[in-house]
């Protein structure tokens, strides 16, 4: 059965991709409306740095953060300057890695179904006085729900699944960085299969329900992104 | 900055005007059109596809920001060297050429849209509010289909849902682009009665483009006639309508449209006689009365004419007048002629073959035979 210390990664992985997915949330939306509509010519450059996480070995971003966000980075620097301290090893850490690496996973189906709307209900939506913002909730995100649910739900699964980055930027604290996935390499490193067999088994699960309810609420979404 | 506190324009412009002067650009095509609107009454903008009508429409609606120039409603700037006012911020009401119903609301939830956003009314107006809207339901006739979704309406209904939204944000202007265009026939006969209602009970101005003949003739009272982003002409409807150079090419539209009433009903003969400003015309008998305003349309090839007034003749309406002018048709074959009847003016299209038969000239004395007059209802 579980133990104790399974039940806190499970715990810990939760709220990691509970944060996660609202910070995704609340810097991919403004992200993904600019590039749906934005002309400038930049916003190439921008989609593929958005893209990045989708063709890059985890490995590569974990080392990267590392270094930025190391005493000698200049991330680091800036955190230390500010009172912060260096963020790997840490919570927030983690936090940072995970949005880096989920961010094409939430800012490609709100920006899809953005652009699936068009123009047009924004024009009548500023002909009946609607400002931009009042637009935005009233029209925007009511007709962008589908994309919404699917960033949500993607976001929020794939940092759950997530390892690499985990390992590089987190290591291997238990109750701080210890998610599911390292643990799992951790009990299989010791050899300790049968509790490996348990943990996995919880992933599975939760992995399947997870998208089933995906492609349920939404049937016409795609999983367009393979890892 | 609020419409009510905008900067006024300057003196030598009319200031109940609706001035628009106006220069924009995009991929190989121009839009210059420098013209003072009359602000009240419908005002059409007729022109053929890709003739400009409707971004000049977008730009006074806002949607478009033209690349230079003024646009002045009644005093209010919306658009000058150093200011734009964003749509949002401009009181009009906009029909676009489909509905454009927000899909995720019902129909009803698309009027609550406009009402919500047309300002507060005060305590003591809502009374008079509540009245309006059910006013305006009736008057598009949409009472029985507010509870269903857009995707459950027919085109027809949608688009009379959206011309209510729009009427229902309480705009001091209204812009219709081509409402009826994207309906079939039916449907288009089905709402035109609706949009005569709405003009002859708002007192607002409308702007309204279209490239139908038909409901120009139905609808305006002043027109713009566009080409390649370019005004040819404008006026009067009547006056536009009846200007042979430079001609405004109708083609088999080619016709005047006079304003008329009812003066007599034949009972038995199931007729009615009409009066305008130039004489009498006898009409079927829809199921007038008398005193009733009608709007009569005459084509100029239901128009002939004949040297001598001929009671030995089939045709009703034979009315006396004198050429003004003639002028080439497009078609090589025949000429448009100008007859002044009384304070008005008929077009009939005659073969050049006639013309030369007939020995007609300027200023020479005619009858003109009408052979249908076409009611609007």
């Amino acid at each position: 059965m579980l133990t104790a210390q399974d039940i806190q990664a499970i715990i810990l992985t939760l709220k990691l991709a509970t944060v996660v997915t609202l910070v995704l949330l609340l810097i991919g939306t403004p992200l993904a409306w600019w590039l749906a509509r934005t002309r400038s010519r930049i916003k190439s450059v921008i989609s593929a740095m958005v893209a990045l996480p989708l063709v890059l070995p985890p490995t590569v971003i974990g080392f990267y953060l590392l270094i930025w966000l190391g005493p000698q980075g200049w991330i680091g620097q800036l955190t230390q300057s500010v009172g912060l301290g260096t963020l790997p090893f840490t919570f927030s850490g983690l936090v940072i890695a995970s949005v880096c690496y989920s961010l094409p996973f939430v800012v490609q189906p709100i920006q899809n179904s953005i652009e699936a709307m068009g123009e047009r209900p924004l024009e009548v939506a500023a002909t009946l006085r609607a400002s931009p913002l009042d637009c935005f909730f009233s029209v925007v995100v009511p007709m962008a729900k589908p994309g919404f649910i699917t960033a949500a739900i993607l976001g929020f699964a794939h940092t759950v699944g997530e390892f690499g980055v985990v390992l590089m930027i987190g290591g291997n604290i238990p109750g701080v960085t210890q998610v599911i996935s390292v643990q799992i390499f951790e009990q299989v490193e010791m050899m300790d299969y049968g509790r490996a067999h348990t943990l996995s088994a919880v992933m599975m699960g939760f992995s399947f329900v997870t998208l089933l309810c995906l492609y349920s609420l939404n049937p016409h979404a795609r999983m367009r992104y393979a890892r | 900055m609020r419409a009510d506190q905008q900067t006024l324009c300057s003196p030598t412009m009319k200031p109940d005007s609706i001035h628009l002067n106006i220069q924009h650009e995009y991929s190989q095509f121009h839009l210059a059109v420098d013209i003072d609107l009359p602000s009240q009454g419908v005002s059409a903008i007729y022109g053929p596809s890709g003739s400009g009508k409707t971004t000049l429409l977008r730009c006074i609606a806002g949607l478009t920001q033209a690349k230079h120039g003024q646009i002045y409603f009644q005093g209010q700037c919306w658009q000058s060297d150093n200011q734009f006012i964003p749509a949002y911020k401009r009181p009009i009401g906009y029909v676009f050429q489909e509905a454009s119903l927000f899909p995720h609301l019902s129909a009803q939830a698309n009027l609550n849209y406009a009402i919500k956003r047309a300002g507060q009314p005060q305590a003591s107006k809502q009374v008079e509010h509540a009245k309006q809207l059910n006013h305006i339901i009736d008057l598009l006739g949409i009472g029985n289909c507010l509870e269903r979704n857009p995707a459950q309406l027919s085109g027809g209904e949608r688009q009379r849902v959206a011309i209510a939204r729009a009427l229902l944000i309480q705009p001091q202007l209204l812009l219709m682009d081509e409402p009826l265009s994207s309906l079939d026939r039916q449907r288009k006969k089905d709402i035109l009665p609706y949009l005569q209602q709405l003009k002859t009970e708002l007192d607002i101005p409308i702007i309204y483009v279209s490239h139908s003949a038909d409901e120009i003739a139905r609808l305006a009272d002043y027109l713009v006639v566009m080409s390649q982003g370019k005004i040819t002409s404008h006026g009067p409807l009547q006056q536009v309508l009846t200007q042979l150079s430079p001609p405004v090419n109708l083609g088999d539209d080619t016709g005047v449209v006079l304003d008329a009433e009812i003066c007599e009903i034949d009972a038995k003969w199931h007729l009615a006689k009409a009066q305008f400003e130039g004489g009498l015309f006898w009409l079927r008998d829809h199921g007038h009365s008398v005193g009733e305003k009608v709007r009569l349309r005459i084509l100029a090839r239901d128009v002939s004419i004949a040297l001598e007034e001929n009671h030995q003749s089939s045709i009703l309406n034979i009315l006396p007048g004198t050429i003004v002018q003639i002028a080439n048709d497009q078609s090589p074959a025949s000429s448009l002629i100008k007859i002044a009847v009384g304070q008005q003016s008929l077009i009939a299209k005659l073969t050049q073959r006639s013309v030369a038969q007939l020995g007609l000239e300027e200023g020479k004395k005619v009858w003109a035979q009408i052979k249908s007059v076409a009611l609007i209802e």
